[in-house]
């Protein structure tokens, strides 16, 4: 009832055209989150399909003003890659406080954004450096890739490639640790771009996933310090309440990260 | 002591198995033949089960039965049964609802069991579950105490009207109020003490042999007293009879109180083994832990205490409300009660309590011993006033409690407890000198300059353990007798065996009771080994909970010590032409004292088993056993002080420094002490800053896993700095206390107190989580 067909793919190519054979496929990154949705039986795929041995997917490339990151690019291999260190310091920042060791082991930048849980991390950071996405069949962009808890602008069978970031000016990340979990109770990605451009993305905190602060937005174009941030006003309204943090709390923790994301900002 | 006597810091002889993976747990067993369970639970809160149908699941590959709870009903199981009686103030029987191991007729919690698929394997059993259609109809649910005892509130049980199980009081209520009368100042607190899940790394786990021919059963399970759990499942469930029955409780990793209990699976298991005529193995996943290990604490609490003039404490009024969950758990009705107010007068003189505890059913799964079982509760209360009325009468914290310190002993209380012996002083002043008490206003100043929240919070906990004096604990209701057993066999090559009915789950007496044997004969403790865990090969024994394997078990082994080495001596005076009395045992030698005549101890132990020359009329061998019942209970204390910053931002603590100034009498190895200590410290705090089992209004639990319920990592945690103020327990020999839950009584407190004192607000219920934190502070 629960098996499963295993496959290991070699290439893009072969890992797609084993998908869109197979009736209800799913790829298979670092298994971080899939696999433990099968073990509790809210997942039944019918086959899986591991790109963790695909070369393609794998690795940095830091080129002119833009550092891509391929897929299946484990979040321990990112936090230790010196081009992601000297592009983008609050890149290697965010992977170091992404869940555990296990999770950076095995986890990929692919599967994070695939998933677009509304606390993970990475979504956070593409959304603010206005990075592009890579597929198999195209380019998106960030602000169009993440369409709301669990949903993105990937079809049926397409797989991510890469993930290409504008090398910013400056930027910083900040999180509260989910005590539990350790995901994002809510996590604030600032960035300012070489042209001078100010993005402010917020996870963790909305009930429609990552998100975009407009209000830090202008506060910060303006004056790019975090006491630009103290008289902003976030709104607790269509934000996530749970047991660890009502709506106003993360109302108040999007300010507080903003600011201590724009102090260490580099 | 010896290099591996008592006192020496042994490193533990069964880490080597443990670390590389040659542990023996209940799963790690595999018999031939052998079908695995898989449980099917309700999914509501409160339900009746209108109807099973089995048959889609009955046809699926692989199965070889499905059973349901009328079944086990009519096979005249037994109701699980809670063993010690407790009785209301109005003088009835506390009140239980009946407990079937599965449910027949009505659900009460999520999680309870209405099936069990037995199939060829886990996946197979788990699949044909899915299969099964179970009809419910939904009741409502109550989950929390004050609801659950309102009129109109949903009725668990028949038996227990308006969900009240007992309502109990203890201590002197006339003198009570009268010293309320008087008194100068009154503090008044309500706390909530957090409900606990236990989440032992090791989930429960049983495998059930039945043999036809013998009608004999044998249970592999995950328990901290398998001899226990042997008589319960004889005595009340009808599973078989003592001599038909051997449980073996194998390596168990990790209990917290929560392996004490016989839970309904094991119950299944054996049933079922008998019932489809092969072994029946069930390992619980870690979602079924939730739902079903027995939680801890969950109290809700009003309490008042009374002042003279110059704050010496008059009088302590208490009102709890503990939440048992939907059924009364094997030990559970004794934890709020005995457990728990007899040790309300903490470490002070106060002449006048009265405590009155009402236990409450609700829809949620039931509540019983959890790492330290009443006395965190006890303490968490008593520190938090004493905090507080410091605050209110505006006097140091520490200086309060040392006003009101006990310093005579011993020191009967009003409310049973007599205490023996301690220097509440002494380990005060240590934990104040290791933290530096004195230069917290300088540092909290410099805090505030940097712009942080900076607090230190004194937690002087004092517990009872080394439980217990069996005729006291049967005058209080007791089903049974808190001895031990023990069991020397000295081989005859001089190597010696030693049978426990202690249970070792992560305490490590595979060491220290090693480290008594060496102390006494100085042999070395690669010449000794203990065994525990099987009812086949030790005595009947009371098994691991209350640190009480040291202070009780222990004992018994001395006592059993004793025993064999008097009959050693009269062996070696005859065999050395010496005098009995004068012979001496050093260092593996039984000595003439004065001599250079010597007999080595393993020709002293030969010489009993071959018999050849004994004095006239001894038996042969060398094995004596011995039972020890203590004559009272041990009390550790100590104070705890923690001092922390809160980020204002985001309501998050971080530790400065944590101090442990510990009293547990004579330590046998001060680095299992050690790590007795720091676990127990990360429950406790862990429970201040993150633990919380979690239901919503219609019973659903909301934290069923580790993605929701906050398990303290090492990284939550401060480095600890331990140290010992000692006092010996005049009560038993090796003059030994226990120190398993100490830090789980006495941290969250110390937590609790030092996050007030940061925030200048005294309100804040645990676990502090920063969101709450962050509210208490911002709040108007
Ligand atoms: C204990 C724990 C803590 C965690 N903490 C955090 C945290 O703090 N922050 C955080 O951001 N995340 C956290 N996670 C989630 C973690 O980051 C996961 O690794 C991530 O969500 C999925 O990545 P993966 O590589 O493991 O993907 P998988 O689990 O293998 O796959 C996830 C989904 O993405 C799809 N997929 C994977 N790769 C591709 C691709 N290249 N193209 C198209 N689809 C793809 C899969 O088919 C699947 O549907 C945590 C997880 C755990 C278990």
């Amino acid at each position: 009832m629960y098996q499963t067909v295993y496959h290991r793919a070699s290439s893009v190519d072969e890992a797609v055209a084993l998908f869109s054979k197979s009736s209800e496929a799913k790829f298979l990154a670092g298994g971080q989150t899939l696999l433990p949705v099968m073990k509790q039986r809210l997942a039944s795929p019918t086959d899986v399909i591991d790109l963790g041995k695909i070369k393609e997917l794998q690795g940095v490339e830091l080129s002119g003003d833009v550092l891509t990151i391929k897929a299946g690019t484990t979040y321990f291999d990112i936090m230790q890659n010196a081009d992601v260190k000297k592009a983008t310091p609050a890149i290697a920042y965010l992977t170091s406080v992404l869940g555990d060791p296990a999770v950076r082991y095995r986890g990929t930048i692919g599967g994070s954004i695939a998933n677009n849980d509304p606390a993970a991390d990475f979504p956070a950071a593409l959304l603010a450096l206005g990075a592009t996405v890579k597929t198999n069949k195209r380019s998106i962009t960030a602000d169009d890739f993440f369409q709301g808890l669990f949903t993105t602008a990937l079809e049926d069978g397409e797989l991510i490639t890469a993930v290409s970031f504008p090398v910013p000016a400056k930027a910083g990340y900040e999180k509260m640790r989910h005590p539990a979990s350790r995901f994002a109770l809510t996590g604030v990605f600032v960035a300012q771009t070489k042209s001078g451009e100010v993005r402010v993305a917020a996870t963790g905190a909305s009930q429609s996933g990552v998100m975009r602060v407009p209000a830090i937005e202008t506060a910060l174009k303006a004056n790019w310090s975090p006491s630009a941030i103290d008289s902003v006003s976030i709104s607790a309204s269509n934000l996530l309440a749970d047991i660890h943090g009502t709506a106003e709390y993360r109302a108040n923790l999007i300010k507080v990260m903003a600011q201590r994301a724009v102090a260490a900002a580099r | 002591m010896g290099v591996e006597g008592i006192g020496a810091s042994v490193v533990r002889k069964e880490d080597k198995r443990f670390i590389t993976g040659k542990g023996r747990y209940v799963d790690d067993i595999k018999l031939q033949g052998m079908t695995h369970a898989h449980f099917i639970r309700s999914p509501h809160a409160h339900a009746k089960v209108k109807g099973i149908d089995s048959s889609a699941a009955l046809k699926m590959p692989g199965v070889v039965a499905v059973l349901t709870g009328q079944e086990i009903v009519d096979d005249k199981v037994g109701n699980l049964i809670c063993g010690w009686a407790i009785t209301s103030k109005d003088g009835s029987p506390m009140k239980m609802g009946a407990w079937p191991a599965m449910a027949p007729e009505t659900v009460r919690f999520v999680g309870q069991a209405v099936a069990v698929v037995i199939a060829e394997t886990k996946n197979l059993a788990r699949d044909a579950a899915e299969a099964v259609v179970v009809n419910y109809e939904e009741l409502p649910a109550v989950a929390d105490v004050h609801a659950a005892i309102k009129s109109g509130a949903p009725q668990l049980h028949p038996e227990a009207p308006g969900n009240q199980v007992y309502d109990w009081v203890i201590g002197d209520e006339g003198a009570t109020d009268a010293a309320f009368a008087k008194a100068a100042n009154v503090v008044k607190l309500d706390v909530t003490n957090n409900r606990l899940a236990p989440n032992a790394m090791e989930p429960r786990a049983a495998i059930a042999d039945y043999d036809s021919a013998e009608e004999h059963f044998t249970l592999y399970t995950t328990s901290q007293n398998p001899h226990v759990a042997r008589l319960v499942l004889s005595a009340f469930y009808n599973i078989a009879p003592e001599h038909k029955l051997r449980v073996i409780a194998p390596d168990v990793g990790g209990g917290f109180g929560s392996k004490i209990f016989i839970y309904p699976e094991e119950m299944v298991a054996l049933w079922a083994s008998k019932k489809v005529g092969r072994p029946v193995k069930w390992t619980g996943d870690r979602t079924e832990a939730f739902l079903t290990d027995a939680h801890g604490r969950d109290h809700v609490t009003h309490a008042e205490m009374a002042f003279d003039a110059n704050n010496k404490i008059t009088g302590l009024k208490v009102k709890t409300y503990a939440n048992f969950g939907a059924y009364m758990s094997l030990f559970s009705s004794s934890v709020p009660t005995y457990l728990y107010a007899t040790l309300l007068s903490g470490q002070y003189n106060i002449p006048a309590i009265h405590a009155e505890v009402v236990g409450v059913y609700t829809n949620t799964t039931p509540v019983d011993a959890y790492r330290g079982a009443g006395r965190p509760e006890a303490s968490y209360l008593i520190e938090r006033l004493m905090e507080t009325a410091a605050r209110q009468l505006k006097v140091d914290p520490a200086a309060l409690r040392r006003t009101n310190f006990i310093t005579t002993f011993p020191h009967q209380t009003p409310v049973i407890m007599a205490y023996d012996t301690g220097d509440f002083n002494a380990s005060l002043d240590a934990a104040m000198k290791a933290i530096d008490y004195a230069g917290f206003a300088g540092r909290k100043a410099k805090a505030k300059a940097d712009g942080k929240l900076r607090g230190i919070g004194v937690s002087c906990y004092i517990e009872a353990c080394g439980i217990a004096p069996s005729k006291a604990v049967g005058s209080l209701g007791a089903g049974v007798g808190l001895w031990e057993s023990a069991e020397v066999r000295v081989n005859p090559v001089g190597t010696i065996e030693v049978l426990t009915g202690s249970h070792s789950h992560g305490q490590g007496h595979e060491t220290t009771f090693c480290q008594l044997v060496a102390e006494r004969l100085g042999v070395p403790i690669s010449q000794v080994s203990i065994v525990h865990g099987d009812t086949d090969k030790v005595q009947f024994g009371m098994g691991t909970y209350g640190s009480r394997s040291a202070a009780v078990g222990l004992t018994a082994i001395l006592k059993a010590m004793e025993k064999m080495e008097s009959k050693a001596k009269k062996i070696a005076a005859h065999a050395l032409e010496a005098s009995e009395g004068d012979i001496v045992i050093e260092n593996g030698e039984f000595k003439v004292a004065g001599t250079d005549k010597a007999i080595a101890f393993p020709m002293v132990a030969l010489a009993a088993y071959t018999a050849h020359n004994l004095p006239d009329g001894m038996e042969p061998g060398l094995k004596e056993s011995a039972f020890y019942d203590p004559t009272n209970f041990t009390f550790p204390a100590g104070t705890y002080i923690c001092e922390l910053e809160v980020d204002a931002g985001t309501g998050k603590t971080s530790f400065v420094n944590f101090v442990a100034a510990d009293d547990f009498g004579r330590l046998i190895n001060p680095m299992i002490v050690e790590g007795q200590v720091h676990g127990g410290l990360a429950q406790g705090i862990g429970q201040a800053l993150l633990e919380h089992a979690i239901y919503d209004a219609s019973g659903q639990p909301v934290t069923a896993s580790f993605m929701d319920y906050a398990m303290p990592r090492a990284d939550d945690l401060p480095s600890f700095n331990l140290s010992h103020t000692t006092t010996l327990c005049p009560g038993n020999p090796l003059g030994i206390k226990g120190c398993g839950e100490a830090g789980a009584i006495g941290a969250s407190a110390a937590v609790i107190n030092a996050i007030t004192d940061a925030i200048g607000k005294n309100n804040l219920e645990m676990p502090a989580t920063p969101d709450r934190v962050w509210r208490t502070i911002h709040a108007a």
